[in-house]
């Protein structure tokens, strides 16, 4: 015979295992933190060039105007010699390490190995919108756009959580859609870009940061 | 109307299968190791589970290679899917008539 609250058991196990195997559930809410407060750093940095040396458009454009031809070049080297742009690359570079960390311990804790199956699908499926932006935002500093390059890594950062967001933790998909309103309401204060950088990428993360980690990590 | 218990398949009627089918129906292959790790159980029980399951025409086993050494990989058949759908069913049917 069986029991009452048999089926009930049953059917929690089955979507426990549904979840667990199709979803990559150790990343952690810390690694949320410690990626916002990077990008704080990061964002007290590069408000400190900025302030210098009178906005990213004028540090690009100058150099842009200085050497029209030969252009793919000149953009590369002006990247390079760009205070910005290193700090841009340290800051995503310590964000990216102090986040792995943090979903390592966790993964380890909870014995779900790190590189899985769904480890895989959830990094090719936020990786593809970022590096079809990254190209994308390269394009539009060529051509002179410099106002759309923080909304506009607002914005595919946003699709891109929202497209992770089916292969783990489904709230992070609420991070994305705020990231992505975000980045729509920059494009209209372009000169304020820094200041949004700071709200999505380091505020936003922390808050979800803190969220995820209450609910899923305290105890 | 029916008993729902009678809908239940005996094939299911163990936590090593029900978890096998889980994992398969949210998946379009899953390797012999991923599902060890994820049912926690020793591989002789999990092998002679996935060999009840495939005899039953439930799931597909996918042998390849990596390099030189074996990946066996398991996927769902149609028949397994629609097998385990009913199930699950069936399960539901027998929580909503107990709590009625």
């Amino acid at each position: 015979m069986i029991q009452e609250n048999q089926p009930l058991e049953t059917l929690q196990d089955i979507k426990s295992i549904m979840n667990r195997s199709s979803r990559f559930i150790s990343l952690s809410g810390l690694s949320g933190v410690s990626a916002g407060i990077c990008a704080l750093v990061g964002a007290w940095f590069a408000y400190g060039v900025i302030h210098r040396s009178g906005g990213v458009a004028y540090h690009l454009e100058r150099d842009y105007q200085n050497d029209y031809r030969g252009f793919g070049v000149s953009l590369l080297k002006s990247l390079m010699g760009s205070a910005l742009f290193w700090i841009a690359v340290l800051t995503f570079i310590s964000a990216f390490c102090f986040a792995f960390v943090f979903t390592y311990f966790r993964s380890r804790k909870e014995r779900i190995p790190i590189w899985g199956v769904s480890a895989r699908r959830l990094t090719w499926n936020v990786l593809l919108p970022m590096i079809v932006g990254g190209i994308f935002l390269l394009k539009l500093i060529e051509a002179g756009v410099f106002g759309l390059i923080a909304p506009g890594c607002l914005i595919f950062y946003g699709i891109a959580l929202v497209n992770g967001s089916k292969f783990t933790l489904g709230e992070i998909r609420y991070l994305g859609y705020a990231i992505i309103i975000l980045g729509l309401i920059n494009c209209w204060f372009q000169g304020a870009g820094i200041y949004f950088w700071a709200l999505g990428f380091g505020v936003f993360h922390i808050v979800y940061g803190i969220m995820m980690w209450t609910k899923y990590e305290r105890n | 109307m029916k008993n729902p218990i009678e809908q239940l398949q005996k094939v299911f009627d163990s936590r090593v299968r029900l978890g096998i089918m889980s994992a398969l129906l949210v998946n379009e292959q899953v390797s012999f190791t991923e599902l060890k790790e994820l049912i926690q159980v020793t591989d002789g029980n999990l092998a002679s589970h996935l060999k009840a399951l495939e005899e039953n025409g439930f799931i597909k086993v996918n042998k390849g290679f990596i390099g030189r050494k074996t990946n066996t990989t398991y996927s769902v058949t149609k028949a397994g899917d629609k097998a385990f759908r009913l199930h699950l069913d069936a399960l539901e049917q027998m929580i909503k008539q107990t709590n009625r």
